[in-house]
C-alpha cells in the first residue's frame, strides 16, 4: 500500500501546471491568431463586430496583394516584399557585421597583450551602457554629415557600434584552455592560423547563438530606421506596418495591416523556433 | 635524436618570484628523465622552458648541438603531451594528429603514412574519425601521445600526462609509455608529482623542491641513498620513518632507549650530537630473534602485506611486512635491521650525514 | 580575467581592433559627446543662431511640469510593465519546469513573442483593443466595460503596458526557466526529505536561488520599458490621446524631430543617459554578471 501511494504521488499528472501553461499559451497565441484570421477575411467582415475567429475565404489573396503592392493609402509604392527585403538585408548586415567585428576585436583583446589593451577594452565596454535610442539625435547628425542618410550603411553601421558581442566572445575565448594555445604553438600554428583553425570552429555555437539574437535585434529595429530612411524604397517592414495604420481617424485596411504583421513577424519567429536551442543559449549566455 | 642539457637555468617571474633557482643536468640521447617533486617545486616551469613556452630568465638550454633559448617552440623539434591532453575538440583524432604536420607542409601521403603508423603503435586505428569528446580518458591520452609521435621529434616532453586517469589506467599507461619510449628511443622528459611513476619510468630521476634539484640519479640509487630528508620522505610509499635520535658513538645512534647500529655515518659526528634517523618501513625486518622491540598500536591489512603502526623507543613508526608473519593480535614485534639501511640526516639542513 | 598564454605581436592585434574602435568612435563617442555639448546650447526657433546656455536646458526641462509628468508617467509605465511581464513569466517557468513531458513545444510557443518587433506587438494589440473593430473591446463592451484607448488616456496607457509586457514575458520566461533548471535537483530533493511543502520549497529554496536572476531581470525590464517600447507606443497610440502615453524616450524623439527643439531634446537625452548608466551600475554592483542585452 505504501508503494501504491508513493506511485500515485509521483506519477500524478500535474494538472494545475498544464492548465496554467495553457492559459499562458492562449494569451501568447491569441493576438497572433486574431491577426492571422483578420488577414484572411475582407475588411467588411472585420468591421462587422465581432469579427470571425476562424480563417475566412480570402485565403492568401491579401498576402499576395500586400507583397506585390503594399498598403492602400500612404504606403502605396512600397510593396511589402521590398520592405521585407530591406529588413532582411539590414538584419543580415547588422548580425554578420557585428559578429565579424566582435570576433576580431575580442580575439585581439584576449590572445594578445599590447599597450593600451585595457583602455581599448574599456572603451568598448562602456558602449554597453548607452543604447542607440538615448544618443539618437547626435548620431543622426553624424550620419547626416557623413552623407549616409537613406543608405544601408547609415542604417546598419551605427547599430553595429556596441560591445555586447565583443564581450560575449571575450568570455568564451577566456575559457579556451591555455594548453590548446600551447599545443598550437608546438604545431607551428601562428595567431592567424589559430584563429581560423581553432578559435572560429570552437566558436560556432556562440556565433550561431549570437546570430539568432542579432538577426532578431536587427530585423525589429524601429526608431533608428524611422529617422534614417525617408526614402520609401529604403523603408523597412516594421516601419511600413505602422505607416499602414491610419491614426488620424481615417479607414485602415486591417486585413492588409494584419497580413503585413504576420509577414513581419514570420522571419524572426522562424529563426527563434528553428534555432531555439541556440537562441536560448545565446540569450542566457550573453547575460553572464 | 639528441641529448638535452640544462646549464644553470633560472626562471624569475614578475615581482621577483624565483620559480627555478639555477638547475643544471644532462640527459643522454634516448634517456628517460623524470622530474618529480611536490606541486610548486618548479618542475613544470622547467619543462615549459625546455618546450619554449616560458622564457628562460638566465642559463642555457641545449637540445642536441643547438642552444634553443631563443628558438620558437615549433622550431625546437620537440613534442609535448599535456596534462589535459589539449586535443583540438572540433578536430577528429586523425586531424588532431595531422595538424602539426600539415602546418609544417609535410606532403599529404607522408602525413597519412605517419598518422596510420602512430595509430597502429598506439592501437587507436579504429577511432581515427572520432572527435575527442567521443573517447574515453585513456583513449584521449593515446591520441595525445600519437600527436607527439607523428612528429618524430628529437625530444618528448610529458607534463603530468597520467594524472587525469583513474588508478588502474594510470598503471597500464605507465607501462605503455615506458615500452613506447624504449621502442622509439626518443629522449624524454617527464614531469610528475607521483613518486611511483617517477621511480618506474625514469632511468634518470631528478627530485626537485623549491626550485632546486634536491637529488638526481638512477632511481634505485636515489631510493637507497637519499641525499636529504626531503628526498627520503618524498620517494617511497609508505614514506621513510624519521625519528629524532642521538649519536652514541661511531656506528651507533639511539632513538629513545633503543640503540641502532649504523654503517654509513659521517666521520665528524660526535657522541651526543642530535641527529634524525631514517628507517624505511620495509627495512625493519620482523624476526623472532630481532633485538628491537616495537609496541604495536594497530595493523593495516593490505592483502599481500601488512602495515604495523606503533612506537619504537618512543618514536612513531610504520613497518611493512608480508602478511601472515605474525598473529594479528600481537602487541609487540621483534625487529632486526641491516646497519647499512639506517639513514642519518642533519637536524638543521636535512642533508644526509653519511660517509 | 586574463589568459596566461598569449601570442606575440602588435600589428595584428591593433589591426583586428581597428574596425570596432573606429565604429564606436564615430558612431558612439562622437554622438554621445555631442549630446552632452548640444544639451548646453540654445537654438533660436528659426535655427539661425546658437548660444551656449550651460545647464539652462536642464533647468528648463526639469522644471517643466509637463516633463515632470512625463517622468512620473514613465515610472508608472516601467513599473507596470516590469510587474506584468515578470509575474506571469515566473509562474509559467515554474510550471514548465514541473512539466517534464511535452515541455519543449510549450516552451517554443511561449518564447515566440520575444521575436516579434515592439511595433508589431503594438499593432496587434491595437487591433484587439480597437474601439470599432477590436475583438477584445467588442466583448468587453458586451460585458458593459466601455473601452476606448483612442479617447481615454488610462485605457491607452494600459494598452501599451499590456502590449509591452506581452512581448517581454517571453524573455523573462527564458531566464527564469534557465535559472530554475540550474538549481540542482538534489537541493529540492533534500528539502523534500526535510519535509518542506511545495510552497515552502518555493519560498525557502527556489526563490532565494532565483533572486540573482530576478534582480537582473528587473533591471533589464526597466531598460526595456524605458527604451525599447518606443515602437509599441509609436504603432499603438502615438503618445496620445493628448500626451497620456508619452514616455521619456518618446518625448526625446518628439521634441527633437517633430518639435525641432534640439537643445531641450539633447538635455532629455542626457537625462536618459544618466538613468541608463545608473541602472547599469546598479546592475553591475549588485549582480555580478558581466554582459547582458
Amino acid at each position: 500500500m505504501a508503494d501504491s501511494t508513493a506511485r500515485s504521488h509521483l506519477d500524478r499528472p500535474d494538472i494545475l501546471a498544464h492548465v496554467i501553461i495553457w492559459i499562458g499559451i492562449a494569451i501568447t497565441a491569441f493576438p497572433i491568431w486574431v491577426a492571422f484570421v483578420a488577414s484572411t477575411v475582407s475588411n467588411q467582415s472585420i468591421a462587422q463586430a465581432p469579427m470571425p475567429l476562424l480563417p475566412g475565404s480570402l485565403g492568401w489573396q491579401v498576402y499576395s496583394d500586400v507583397l506585390g503592392v503594399g498598403g492602400n493609402n500612404r504606403t502605396v509604392g512600397t510593396p511589402v516584399a521590398l520592405m521585407m527585403w530591406n529588413s532582411f538585408v539590414m538584419a543580415m548586415i547588422i548580425a554578420v557585421g557585428k559578429i565579424v567585428i566582435s570576433l576580431m576585436s575580442a580575439y585581439a583583446i584576449v590572445f594578445f597583450r599590447v599597450p593600451f589593451r585595457n583602455v581599448l577594452f574599456w572603451m568598448i565596454f562602456v558602449t554597453l551602457m548607452l543604447p542607440v535610442e538615448v544618443r539618437i539625435i547626435p548620431t543622426l547628425k553624424v550620419v547626416t554629415d557623413l552623407g549616409m542618410l537613406n543608405t544601408m550603411a547609415g542604417l546598419t553601421i551605427p547599430l553595429i557600434a556596441s560591445a555586447t558581442a565583443t564581450l560575449l566572445f571575450r568570455q568564451f575565448f577566456l575559457t579556451i584552455p591555455d594548453e590548446l594555445v600551447e599545443a598550437a604553438k608546438m604545431d607551428n600554428a601562428g595567431p592567424v592560423k589559430f584563429f581560423f583553425d581553432v578559435v572560429i570552429p570552437l566558436s560556432t555555437t556562440t556565433i550561431a547563438a549570437l546570430f539568432v539574437i542579432l538577426f532578431i535585434y536587427g530585423w525589429n529595429q524601429y526608431l533608428w530606421p524611422l529617422l534614417i530612411t525617408t526614402d520609401q524604397s529604403m523603408t523597412t517592414i516594421v516601419i511600413g506596418i505602422t505607416k499602414m495604420i491610419d491614426t488620424s481617424g481615417g479607414p485602415t485596411d486591417w486585413n492588409r495591416v494584419m497580413a503585413t504583421a504576420i509577414l513581419t513577424l514570420l522571419p524572426p519567429v522562424m529563426v527563434v523556433v528553428l534555432l531555439q536551442k541556440w537562441f536560448v543559449k545565446g540569450l542566457v549566455e550573453t547575460e553572464k | 635524436m639528441a641529448d638535452v642539457s640544462l646549464t644553470n637555468v633560472r626562471k624569475v617571474y614578475a615581482g621577483n618570484v624565483e620559480a627555478v633557482k639555477g638547475v643544471s643536468f644532462d640527459i643522454p640521447d634516448g634517456g628517460f628523465c623524470v622530474l618529480v617533486g611536490p606541486s610548486g617545486c618548479g618542475k613544470s616551469t622547467l619543462l615549459r622552458m625546455v618546450a619554449g613556452l616560458e622564457a628562460i630568465t638566465s642559463g642555457e638550454c641545449r637540445i642536441g648541438a643547438r642552444v634553443v633559448n631563443e628558438v620558437e617552440p615549433a622550431d625546437r623539434d620537440i613534442a609535448m603531451v599535456f596534462q589535459n591532453y589539449a586535443l583540438y575538440p572540433h578536430m577528429s583524432v586523425y586531424e588532431n594528429m595531422a595538424y602539426g604536420l600539415r602546418n609544417r607542409g609535410t606532403p599529404k601521403d607522408e602525413i597519412d603514412r605517419r598518422v596510420k603508423e602512430a595509430a597502429g603503435i598506439l592501437a587507436i586505428e579504429s577511432f581515427l574519425d572520432r572527435k575527442p569528446r567521443a573517447l574515453s580518458g585513456g583513449q584521449r591520452q593515446r591520441v595525445a601521445m600519437g600527436r607527439a609521435i607523428v612528429r618524430k621529434p628529437q625530444v618528448f616532453l610529458f607534463d603530468e600526462p597520467l594524472s587525469n586517469l583513474d588508478a588502474k589506467l594510470r598503471v597500464q599507461m605507465r607501462v605503455e609509455i615506458k615500452k613506447l619510449q624504449r621502442a622509439l628511443g626518443v629522449t624524454s622528459i617527464y614531469v610528475t608529482h607521483d613518486q611511483v611513476e617517477a621511480m618506474t619510468l625514469s632511468d634518470k630521476l631528478v627530485v626537485m623542491s623549491n626550485g632546486r634539484v634536491e637529488q638526481m640519479g638512477v632511481p634505485n640509487e636515489v631510493y637507497r641513498k637519499p641525499a636529504s630528508k626531503f628526498v627520503a620522505t618524498f620517494i617511497g610509499s609508505p614514506p621513510m620513518n624519521i625519528a629524532k635520535g642521538v649519536v652514541r658513538g661511531p656506528g651507533a645512534v639511539a632513538v629513545g632507549d633503543v640503540v641502532l647500529p649504523v654503517s654509513d655515518m659521517a666521520a665528524d659526528l660526535k657522541p651526543g650530537d642530535a641527529i634524525e634517523v631514517g628507517l624505511r618501513p620495509e627495512d625493519l625486518i620482523v624476526r623472532g630473534d630481532g633485538s628491537l622491540t616495537m609496541q604495536v598500536d594497530f595493523i593495516e591489512e593490505l592483502g599481500a602485506t601488512q602495515l604495523f603502526h606503533g612506537t619504537l623507543g618512543g618514536a612513531h613508526l610504520v613497518i611493512q611486512a608480508a602478511s601472515g608473519l605474525v598473529p594479528s593480535e600481537s602487541k609487540t614485534l621483534n625487529l632486526a635491521i641491516d646497519p647499512a639501511k639506517v639513514h642519518l640526516f642533519d637536524v638543521g639542513t636535512g642533508a644526509r650525514r653519511g660517509r | 580575467m586574463e589568459r596566461k598564454v598569449v601570442f606575440p605581436g602588435m600589428l595584428l592585434p591593433y589591426a583586428l581592433l581597428a574596425p570596432q574602435i573606429l565604429i564606436i568612435l564615430v558612431f558612439f563617442y562622437v554622438p554621445a559627446g555631442q549630446a552632452l555639448w548640444m544639451s548646453t546650447l540654445l537654438q533660436d526657433p528659426l535655427g539661425l543662431s546658437v548660444q551656449f546656455v550651460g545647464l539652462e536646458n536642464f533647468q528648463t526641462v526639469l522644471s517643466d511640469p509637463a516633463y515632470r509628468q512625463t517622468i512620473a508617467r514613465t515610472m508608472f509605465f516601467s513599473v507596470a510593465v516590469t510587474v506584468c511581464a515578470m509575474v506571469p513569466a515566473v509562474l509559467l517557468a515554474l510550471m514548465a519546469d514541473r512539466v517534464v513531458r511535452g515541455a519543449m513545444p510549450y516552451k517554443t510557443i511561449l518564447i515566440i513573442p520575444y521575436a516579434i518587433a515592439p511595433a508589431v506587438a503594438g499593432a496587434l494589440w491595437l487591433f484587439l483593443f480597437n474601439p470599432s473593430v477590436g475583438v477584445v473591446s467588442y466583448y468587453m463592451g458586451r460585458l458593459g466595460l466601455d473601452w476606448n484607448p483612442k479617447i481615454d488616456g488610462s485605457h491607452a496607457m494600459w494598452l501599451i503596458i499590456i502590449a509591452s509586457a506581452w512581448k517581454q514575458i517571453a524573455y523573462n520566461f527564458v531566464f527564469f526557466l534557465a535559472g530554475l533548471q540550474s538549481i540542482p535537483k538534489s537541493l529540492i530533493e533534500a528539502a523534500q526529505i526535510d519535509g518542506a511543502s511545495p510552497r515552502r520549497r518555493f519560498w525557502t529554496i527556489i526563490f532565494p536561488l532565483l533572486s540573482p536572476t530576478t534582480f537582473f531581470l528587473i533591471v533589464v525590464n526597466f531598460v526595456y520599458a524605458f527604451f525599447e517600447t518606443f515602437g509599441v507606443i509609436h504603432a499603438a497610440t502615438q503618445g496620445g490621446p493628448g500626451k497620456s502615453t508619452e514616455i521619456m524616450i518618446y518625448k526625446v524623439w518628439y521634441d527633437g524631430f517633430i518639435a525641432q527643439d534640439l537643445g531641450r531634446s539633447a538635455a532629455q537625452s542626457v537625462i536618459l543617459m544618466a538613468i541608463v548608466v545608473a541602472l547599469t551600475v546598479v546592475q553591475f554592483r549588485f549582480v555580478e554578471r558581466k554582459v547582458h542585452y
